[in-house]
């Protein structure tokens, strides 16, 4: 599993200079990743790894050399889905599952290239659809705008088939609400996205 | 009995069957349920992957509304459960003071699970049983996040919860010991990455059939969502016929007190579950599958 690692020279670089801010920002925000010995029981009990190119106490271990670019660039984070297994087991109290987060907000935020796009983007497209349909999330507009952006992205006409499908099976069942739910007070909420930098 | 509820965004979409099955049983059982005063979107998945402190101030805006109500809130989905408790602690723990909210914290945050099961619930519960579910093998399926991390959700049994098992044997249903109940169905990335939803829900199917169950019993709209919506899609890519339908634990109550909309509830699902009924001899008269009355659409 970790042979699908990206190995490329400037990750080597990297080995020769850490970058020491990581664990030291990871631990002023309450991450211990320096509590870790490396007794891999989140690894153990991750239901994820078989889709996972790091394992997650791999991650863990990295972030603490400092490794940012095989951190932030890996497909672990994203394809975490914060059953909290691990951060629940960890000996030493590590909130693993809060690393995971961290770590993709700061991949976003230094525009590093997502292996895992569609993931980091259905986010985004779920957080804008909550947005523009006054506080709570029109589903039928994310299932709407998440299509387009697979079709514009080049994914299989048979995949975009597959989705209209179960959409469609899912209003005949009265199982997809076409209306959106607007708040009254929809904008304390647009002011919670804008304080909040989204 | 009055108690806020929080239903959250897929109650008003892809879990309308499971909002519908919950008015139905809180009525069943006098409970009164408030809805909080216009609540907004937990952020869910979603905000806690991308941005920190919108994670935490959509469901502190939820919580704050809770707090002014003043009675407890409760929540049938995990999710929305969670990142409540995740406000709560931030808020209580120190950690919010970046929220800067008049917090009193004289309120309990409840999943719904555990609300109705506490030992008053259980025992209106067996008074009311008309029909009991002899016959019915479920595995309990509790999912992730009305349990973990403990440190946020307060539970004590985090990895072998008995409630549900609870329940359903007070409704005569006889739920199987397997190892699974709080493992993961994919939860957030079943349309960003399908493939590995049908990997773990497979697994899943797999080992509920390894148990002997006739269906799966959840009680988070996202575990019912992911369970039913695979099926067939995993009998294409694995080869084997699964039926195994997914109630949520509120249509299996509603269906032993006898109540006549459990049908209408069930026409929901994407696995139809009539035939395992009529087949139990728990439900007679089967009529063509039409499109379900609920009120939105």
């Amino acid at each position: 599993m970790e042979n699908k690692t990206p190995v490329t020279s400037h990750i080597a670089i990297q080995a020769l200079r850490p970058a020491y801010a990581l664990p030291e920002r990871l631990t002023r925000d309450h991450l211990l990743v320096s509590s870790c010995y490396q007794c891999r029981k989140c690894s153990g009990g991750c239901p994820l790894t078989f889709a996972m190119d790091l394992l997650p106490d791999r991650v863990i271990r990295l972030a603490l050399l400092g490794q940012e670019d095989m951190v932030l660039n890996c497909r672990t984070i994203w394809v975490c889905s914060s059953c909290e297994t691990c951060t629940t087991r960890c000996p030493n109290g590590i909130d693993i599952a809060g690393v995971m987060d961290w770590l993709k907000e700061a991949a976003v935020q230094r525009g590093r290239a997502i292996p895992e796009s569609d993931v980091a983007n259905f986010h985004r497209f779920f957080l804008e659809a909550v947005r523009d349909g006054g506080g709570r999330l029109p589903e039928a507009l994310l299932m709407r705008r998440f299509t387009l952006y697979q079709i514009k992205s080049g994914h299989s006409a048979w995949e975009v088939l597959r989705n209209l499908k179960l959409g469609w099976k899912l209003l005949r069942r009265g199982r997809l609400s076409l209306r959106t739910h607007p708040l009254h007070n929809k904008k304390e909420v647009s002011a919670i996205f804008k304080e909040s930098g989204f | 009995m009055q108690v806020s509820y929080y239903p959250g965004c897929s109650l008003e979409g892809t879990a309308l069957d499971y909002a519908a099955s919950i008015d139905g049983v809180a009525t069943l059982l006098d409970l009164e349920l408030v809805e909080l005063d216009d609540w907004n979107c937990c952020g869910a998945s979603a905000a806690h992957s991308l941005n920190h402190r919108l994670s935490l101030a959509l469901p502190t805006r939820n919580l704050m509304i809770a707090d002014r109500a003043g009675r407890d809130v409760v929540a049938p989905c995990a999710l929305c459960f969670n990142r409540l408790k995740v406000a709560e602690k931030a808020l209580t723990g120190g950690k919010g003071a970046e929220l800067d909210v008049p917090y009193r914290g004289a309120i309990k945050i409840w999943d719904l699970l555990d609300y109705l099961t506490q030992d008053a619930f259980l025992t209106t519960i067996s008074q009311k049983v008309v029909k009991p579910l002899e016959g019915l093998k479920a595995v309990c399926y509790y999912g992730c996040l009305v349990a973990r991390p403990p440190a946020i959700t307060d539970k004590a049994d985090y990895e072998n919860p008995q409630n549900m098992e609870r329940l359903l044997k007070v409704l005569g249903v006889t739920p199987l010991e397997w190892s699974f109940k709080t493992d993961c169905c994919g939860a957030g990335l079943a349309v960003a990455r399908p493939d590995i939803i049908h990997t773990l829900v497979q697994r899943l199917y797999e080992r509920a059939l390894a148990a002997g169950a006739d269906c799966f019993v959840v009680s988070c709209q996202m575990c019912q969502a992911n369970l039913d919506f695979s099926q067939e899609r995993i009998s294409e890519k694995f080869g084997r016929d699964y039926y195994l339908p997914v109630f949520y634990f509120t249509e299996l109550i509603a269906l032993a007190f006898g109540f006549p909309k459990v049908k209408a509830w069930l026409e929901g699902h994407l696995v139809d579950p009539l035939p395992l009924l009529q087949k139990k001899g728990l439900i007679h008269h089967i009529a063509p599958r039409l499109k379900p009355p609920f009120e939105e659409i």
